[in-house]
């Protein structure tokens, strides 16, 4: 039985239209991922997947039960973190994990050990006013967990972060689905839904266009793949008459070569004796995202 | 774990926190607790100033007048004068000069003699009117004694504050219900517009907890808060001034519960209407601000005009102030607080209605 089943869900805000009939199903363990550039109804969807707002249309539900109206048996086997953080005023990160604790009638130490889980042992007394960022968000995070609940929604976990926070951040994420947990998050991230998610929607202006695992996404794109030559090892011109070689162009790091067969290229280059320096980066889910949005890439 | 149970640990908890968030408020400490007793301070120090503000009085050497102060007299004497003797004339006069003292008395064969100046014109007034009365009164009395016959007219003074109240008294209930009355409102205006604005309402809506439960936790903090104003109050009161309380002072305790009830419905209402928690407290300041010098909580209303009280009684921190004076220092009996009860819990429950009306879960 999948954890979550959304059904033709849609909502409008007077003229616009934030989420336009999207409907998915996530099984039960899955880690999830929605992706999308600013506006294109991520948070919208969310919540009203969370029960928080009323759809205009479709329906939900999670774990099996109809998520609106609220619904007192669900709520406690569901954790979420909003976009906003949401702290109570003026208290410390500890008081703050034990309040959200007593409300999931889970015992203070529950809360003290996701303290020390998601690294803020050394912040428990800092008030959360003063709490950095990525503190505030990791912090976050462990309210949405603090009572062990069976689906959890993340909504931009690592907004705002420094890349080797988010890199942090992502150690923590990734083990959250180990014991069956099902983990539904949004980001602008696509290196970020590479490396966490088990499937991503790529969703823009209020629909979904495709569902499938990463790796899938770009290997249905065909993609080519780009190999960066040491500058000067390979003159541009040159490179362009070269077997299997779609494109080439200078860049800062060098020429850039685009290929579908980067295997016979690299035995060309190497024949050359051209190898140094060589970088070779497969299609990624950014060429997946550019390509299906037509949209710049705005993370 | 049983619904009733975890229901009571979310209370505790919340009520927990949102007592934790006042206390590390000083905003909202200074405005509940220091602020008002500032108040309590000033008007309870300037009035009991004024109760003891006796013309200071030195004696330089033997003055018969003084002595000879027939009955009653002598008393009315000492009500109205601080006398301190002296031998020295020179130094006597030079502090009567700088100020240190209203007048220096010397007898000189039959002549009492009073130096004052004039900087204060009052209590130089107050000097030689006084000082002719006693003069006056002496001799009479000498007279009547000599002649062996009662004097037609004789002098008795009496103070007037046994029969109503002294500043102390009046001021403490109405600078209460004017505390209270703030701290009710701004607490319920800020929080719910803080929680809005954080999102933390919407994150509690997807939390088990009950909003009733929610609300309770609200309401128990905003009465303990008010019965901690009210003890501060009345124990500096007692302990600073020489506030003494009536009988069934106890009775302050419901009014005050339900005046703060009524107090956080009108914060409700303005943290409904108002879009922000800057607005929602200048919302909550408008509308009590107003009311309580509307309602006698700075000022005594017994001897403004008609109309004015006629608006008082549609306000209820009138009829909580009120409540509260009557029995907390006028010695009226329990049941006098019943009908005010009534008027706040009803303000309470319709202002309530419209807040609820008018409250959206989001600010969009
Ligand atoms: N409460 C609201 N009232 C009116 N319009 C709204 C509201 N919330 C969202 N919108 C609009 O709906 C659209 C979708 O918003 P949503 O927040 O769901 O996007 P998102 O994908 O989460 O974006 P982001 O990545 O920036 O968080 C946007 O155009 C937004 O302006
Ligand atoms: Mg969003």
């Amino acid at each position: 039985m999948p954890a979550i089943v959304i059904d033709d869900l849609a909502k409008s805000y007077g003229e616009l239209t934030a989420v336009d009939g999207v409907s998915l199903e996530v099984g039960e363990g899955e880690f999830f991922g929605i992706l999308g550039p600013n506006g294109a109804g991520k948070t919208t969807l969310l919540e009203m997947v969370e029960g928080l707002r009323r759809p205009d249309r479709g329906n939900a539900t999670v774990l099996g039960l109809p998520v609106w109206p609220r619904n007192a048996d669900l709520l406690p086997r569901v954790g979420v973190q909003l976009q906003a953080s949401a702290f109570f005023e003026r208290l410390t990160a500890r008081e703050q994990l034990r309040t959200f604790a007593s409300l999931y009638s889970v015992p203070h130490t529950a809360a003290d050990e996701w303290l020390e889980r998601v690294g803020l042992l050394d912040k428990a007394d800092t008030r959360v006013e003063d709490l950095s960022g990525g503190q505030g968000q990791r912090l976050s995070i462990a309210c949405a967990l603090v009572h062990d609940p069976e689906v959890v929604f993340l909504d931009e976990p690592t907004a705002a972060l420094d890349p080797q926070a988010r890199r942090n951040l992502w150690d923590l994420l990734s083990g959250l689905n180990d014991s069956g947990r099902t983990v539904v998050l949004t980001t602008h991230y696509m290196d970020e839904a590479e490396v966490l998610c088990d499937r991503v929607a790529i969703m823009d202006g209020g629909r979904v266009l495709q569902v499938d695992s990463p790796a899938a996404l770009v290997r249905t794109l065909d993609a080519p793949a780009r190999i960066t030559v040491a500058p000067g090892a390979v003159a541009v011109e040159e490179a362009r008459g070269m077997v299997g070689v779609d494109d080439a162009h200078e860049s800062v790091d060098g020429v850039v070569l685009t290929t579908r067969s980067p295997g016979r290229v690299l035995a060309l280059l190497a024949e050359r004796d051209r190898l140094d320096g060589v970088r070779v980066q497969a299609g990624t889910l950014e060429d997946v995202f550019l390509d299906l949005t037509g949209r710049a890439y705005r993370a | 774990m049983s619904a009733r149970g975890s229901g009571r640990s979310a209370f505790v908890a919340l009520s927990l926190a949102i007592f934790k968030g006042f206390l590390r408020d000083k905003g909202a400490v200074f405005f509940s607790l220091v602020f008002p007793l500032m108040f309590l301070v000033l008007f309870g120090g300037v009035f009991s100033d004024q109760d003891q503000s006796k013309v200071d009085l030195i004696q330089v050497g033997e003055v018969r007048l003084v002595d000879d102060l027939p009955d009653g007299v002598d008393d009315a004497f000492a009500q109205t004068f601080d006398v301190t003797t002296s031998d020295d004339l020179d130094d006597a006069l030079e502090q009567v000069r700088k100020g240190d003292a209203d007048v220096a008395i010397e007898q000189r064969g039959d002549e009492l003699v009073a130096h004052y100046t004039q900087t204060e014109q009052v209590k130089a007034a107050i000097t030689q009117g006084t000082l002719s009365a006693f003069v006056d009164a002496t001799n009479v009395a000498q007279l009547a004694a000599e002649s062996g016959r009662e004097p037609t007219y004789s002098f008795k003074a009496e103070r007037v504050e046994d029969e109503s109240l002294t500043a102390i008294q009046f001021v403490t209930p109405g600078l209460l219900g004017w505390a209270v009355a703030m701290s009710a409102a701004f607490g319920a205006a800020a929080t719910l517009q803080g929680w809005r604005q954080s999102k933390l309402l919407r994150r509690l809506q997807l939390s088990p907890v009950r909003t009733s439960t929610m609300v309770a936790a609200r309401i128990a903090v905003t009465v303990a808060v008010a019965l901690i104003q009210m003890t501060i109050f009345l124990g500096l009161g007692a302990a600073a001034f020489g506030l003494t309380l009536t009988g069934s002072w106890w009775m302050a305790v419901p009014v005050l519960v339900v005046g703060t009830l009524c107090f956080m419905s009108i914060g409700l209402l303005a943290g409904a209407i108002a879009k922000t928690t800057e607005g929602a407290v200048n919302m909550a300041n408008f509308f009590v601000l107003p009311m309580a010098f509307l309602s006698g909580s700075f000022f005594p209303l017994d001897t403004a005009p008609g109309w004015l009280r006629a608006v008082s009684n549609l306000l209820p921190l009138k009829h909580l102030n009120q409540a509260m004076l009557d029995v907390m220092v006028r010695g009226e009996g329990p049941a006098s607080a019943l009908v005010p009860i009534a008027i706040l819990g009803g303000f309470a429950v319709v202002v309530t209605l419209v807040a609820a009306r008018l409250f959206r879960w989001d600010t969009t």
